[in-house]
């Protein structure tokens, strides 16, 4: 197997992290996107049972939308932990930059699951016999918080990149 | 059928049930003798997947459960998750074409390749094909009144048995690698049709769920659709995990590990 294990440099990488930058950024974000899909069934279907299978309210494109989602994060989950094993192969892994996008993938899932899932397509509601809109505010400002930290992560590894980039012309 | 109720409850069946499992595992097995005195040894855990994967099958259609999917949903529901996802899964992951190709001699062997690379294979096996035969299937089955026909009839009960097994081992042949594949597809597209299909088996699920099948109590349906939706979450997890090492093993040797 090739692994590098060199090029180590006084800005902190250790190896091929900015070469693969972008697989850093996919891998975290698919699975961040397959994380909070899994806790979604996991809390609220199975342990809390707040959400619905199904409620009488649900439209057909909204069971349409919640299939192909749900299937694309269950691929996502699994796909993106294939993808962290090769980063880590290539010496390649940028655990700042997985993170942050990680935490984008979460918060967007998450933003749409509360506002088209839930609002626009009827497919369940976050629990039933109460009042709802306290549970919606949470639930898509949590979203919001979550995307807000992925971006700001994400900026901190652009300036990294930057100063890398300087280092290695110099 | 329902006569002899007793009997199947109390264990009955067994020697009919390990008759068929044994008449499935044996040809296998003697296949494996043959060829292990001409070729390397093969790996001993695709004899354990044969063996489970004709076990799956076998309690699909044979005993207590078989039984109980006349007239049960639920019961329905497991007979198509062991018969159209687990047993189809398991049997692919023992390579049967390999062992084929190499017990038969080359001659055989040569027009075998040949069949399998002909049109129509090359049809049926392509990922789409393979997906519409599958799920495309069980949209046609549950949502016109042909569940309930197949009750009715016992060879619309076979027939459709066996579509059920084959699609399933077409889908999942034509999406993992297990075994001799003459017409290859990039990963990102098999990927993507095994996505749209998983979704295509939740959005079944779901609508099933909603609209019970002809003749099915609802109660029956709601846990049965349950049942498929869950159930095949779990199997397809096992379909995208060997996707997803194969790519991992096949970008290994593709991309240089570092470039400078």
């Amino acid at each position: 197997m090739a692994v590098n294990r060199t090029n180590s440099t006084s800005n902190g990488f250790a190896g091929n992290q900015v070469l693969y930058s972008s697989r850093n950024f996919w891998s975290g974000l698919l699975f961040g996107i397959g994380l909070i899909a899994f806790m979604d069934e996991v809390f609220f279907h199975q342990l809390l049972q707040w959400h619905h299978f199904y409620d009488l309210a649900t439209t057909r494109t909204g069971i349409l939308s919640d299939g192909l989602l749900n299937s694309f994060a269950w691929f996502a989950a699994i796909f993106s932990l294939f993808m962290l094993s090769d980063l880590r192969r290539r010496n390649a892994l940028w655990p700042v930059k997985w993170t942050g996008a990680a935490f984008l993938g979460a918060g967007s899932f998450q933003l749409f699951d509360g506002l088209i899932h839930h609002k626009v397509l009827n497919l369940h509601q976050i629990r039933y016999g109460v009042d709802i809109l306290p549970y919606d505010l949470v639930w898509s400002i949590s979203a919001a918080i979550f995307i807000a930290i992925g971006l700001f992560i994400l900026s901190q590894t652009r300036i990294a990149k930057r100063k890398k980039a300087g280092n290695s012309h110099a | 059928m329902h006569d002899n109720h007793a009997l199947m409850d109390s264990g009955g069946f067994l020697p009919l049930f390990l008759l068929i499992a044994l008449l499935g595992i044996s040809p296998y097995l003697a296949a494996v003798y043959f060829s292990n005195q001409k070729y390397r040894n093969l790996p001993l855990q695709r004899i354990v997947f044969w063996s489970f994967g004709i076990i799956s099958a076998t309690a699909a259609l044979v005993g207590p459960l078989a039984e109980q999917a006349h007239v049960d949903f639920r019961m329905h529901m497991a007979v198509h998750l062991l018969l159209g996802m687990l047993a189809p899964l398991l049997i692919a992951m023992s390579c049967p074409m390999t062992l084929l190709l190499r017990t038969l001699n080359t001659s055989v062997a040569r027009r075998v390749t040949a069949v399998l690379k002909s049109p129509p294979f090359r049809l049926i096996s392509h990922p789409v094909t393979a997906a519409l035969l599958n799920i495309g299937g069980l949209y046609v089955l549950y949502l016109t009144s042909l569940y309930h026909l197949m009750h009715e009839s016992a060879f619309l009960y076979a027939v459709i048995h066996l579509h059920i097994f084959l699609a399933g081992y077409l889908f999942t042949v034509s999406i993992v690698y297990f075994d001799v594949t003459p017409h290859r597809f990039s990963f990102l597209y098999r990927s993507i049709v095994l996505i749209v299909a998983l979704a295509g088996h939740k959005i079944l699920a779901k609508t099933l769920y909603a609209t019970p099948p002809e003749g099915v109590p609802r109660t029956e349906a709601e846990a049965g659709s349950m049942l498929m939706y869950y159930g095949g979450d779990l199997i397809d997890a096992v379909l995208i995990f060997y996707l997803c090492w194969h790519w991992y093993k096949s970008t290994a040797k593709r991309e240089p590990s570092f470039i400078k």
